[in-house]
């Protein structure tokens, strides 16, 4: 077993800020770390060095380990009383009463919960009322959540998460399938732009109905999840919804007294003031 | 390294199929100021998010947890990893939650929560894994057993499915091979030493 030390994890995050201007000094060590002997693993790099001279070396190589380090594993209809709760209790009651939202999905990893939302505002009729905004720091990511297609494997637990929801529909019905692989249909994705968006340094570029921003804070420390958590806030409108993930908790947050908890079990939270 | 039973700071304990009624045997037998957290990484099902913190904290005159994120560990507490995250510890002894890839095809993963709590608490670790039908865990006591914790498996004879306990015994050597009565013997021994 090599261990990977503190130190070796501060170079690494120092090489990728300075020759990159990518700032992971504040990411959850744990995970980090542990992505950091999974690229290794995966690569069969042998030394903590070797990784850095590569970072040092070719962006090429930064981009795949971006890819790698952050955490692309993801569902449709992850938790689905989550989607119960936001579709009856937030969505359905604002549309009612508006002609437009905005929605933004923060760290949107391969688009699955992006897709997730265009189908349930479609099987409610609202989808052509909503413009949809998905962002994440992975090109190659975004890249892929573009290509809305997915593996048969995958489908599978998609598939059964949205049966939660709605019993008697099939999920596979939205897309097409070929070799094994399912695309989701054209007109499901209208509305809907992909964005290159870094949560640590970039601000809220504009200002949203709905934010979701699920187990994408976990990956920071409790220092970095207080800022994010601000920009977030900042890109809410008086009165927008913000949706975490299950586990997630926003108590050391500064900006906490600026929400209303509306489900505490599903972490959606209303911003009450500016 | 000779790893000690002497000064345990926490406890964690990993088990998959087999290993809920003895969980709630060993909670059941502690006192309610037990003061050592015990952290649970259990293989459970992963859209059913409720029933399982209930159905083990009948019994317990603790109640059980499920942190979230960012949780910081508490002496008398018992922490069970959430349905379908991972659950490290940090060094700060506060909880990390993550939906990483399957490890073993389990999330949360054994393996996970027992490397990483023995690189927090090393030799001040108890790390004791439990029956189940899989090898998640195995590699976790070995970083365990390395970094000096104290490792103890549950006989594979007491075991109602012994595919996790052999796993772990033909990857490390470990402290102890126990049945459920001696592992919640050693348990409350930490309790009485204190």
């Amino acid at each position: 077993m090599t261990e990977i030390e503190l130190k070796d994890i501060k170079k690494i995050t120092d090489v990728i800020n300075s020759r990159y201007g990518i700032d992971f000094g504040n990411y959850a060590l744990s995970s980090f770390k542990r992505r950091i002997k999974r690229i290794m693993d995966l690569q069969n790099i042998k030394s903590v060095d070797s990784i850095i001279n590569n970072l040092e070396t070719s962006t090429l190589y930064f981009k795949e380990f971006l890819s790698e380090i952050t955490v692309n594993v993801t569902e449709m209809f992850r938790d689905p009383t989550f989607w119960l709760a936001l579709r009856d209790d937030i969505l359905i009651p604002l549309l009612n009463n508006r002609d437009e939202i905005r929605i933004w999905h923060a760290g949107c990893s391969s688009g699955e919960e992006v897709y997730s939302m265009a189908i349930l505002l479609n099987v409610i009729g609202k989808q052509n009322k909503v413009t949809i905004y998905a962002s994440d720091i992975d090109e190659k990511i975004i890249n892929k959540a573009k290509n809305k297609t997915y593996s048969n494997k995958n489908m599978e637990l998609n598939a059964s998460n949205f049966n939660e929801i709605y019993p008697d529909d099939n999920l596979l019905n939205y897309f097409q399938e070929k070799d094994e692989k399912f695309t989701l249909k054209e007109e499901f994705t209208q509305n809907i732009t992909f964005k290159k968006h870094n949560l640590v340094s970039d601000d809220a570029f504009s200002k949203f109905d709905i934010i979701l921003c699920r187990n994408v804070l976990i990956y920071f420390n409790q220092q970095l999840q207080n800022n994010v958590l601000k920009k977030l806030t900042s890109g809410l409108f008086k009165g927008g919804v913000l949706c975490i993930g299950s586990k997630e908790s926003l108590i050391w947050c500064e900006d906490i007294n600026q929400y209303q908890e509306i489900n505490r079990e599903e972490k959606i939270f209303r911003k009450i003031q500016d | 390294m000779k790893n000690s039973i002497k000064n345990i700071e926490a406890i964690v304990i990993g088990g998959s199929a087999g290993s809920f009624p003895i969980i709630c045997a060993i909670l059941e037998a502690l006192p309610h100021d037990f003061n050592i957290p015990i952290l649970l990484s259990l293989h459970r099902l992963k859209n059913i998010r409720h029933g399982f913190k209930e159905a083990l904290s009948i019994k317990s005159k603790n109640k059980v947890l499920e942190p979230s994120d960012k949780h910081k560990i508490k002496q008398n507490e018992i922490l069970l990893a959430p349905s379908n995250y991972h659950m490290y510890i940090e060094l700060n002894k506060s909880i990390s939650l993550s939906t990483e890839e399957v490890i073993n095809n389990s999330r949360p993963s054994i393996d996970l929560t027992f490397d990483s709590a023995s690189y927090v608490y090393k030799s001040k670790l108890l790390a004791i894994l439990l029956s189940g039908a899989n090898k998640d865990g195995a590699l976790g006591m070995y970083n365990a057993h390395k970094r000096g914790s104290y490792t103890i498996v549950q006989d594979p004879l007491d075991c109602t499915i012994d595919t996790m306990t052999k796993s772990a015994l033909s990857l490390t050597e470990v402290n102890e091979i126990l049945n459920v009565n001696e592992i919640k013997q050693l348990i409350l021994s930490l309790y009485k030493g204190k």
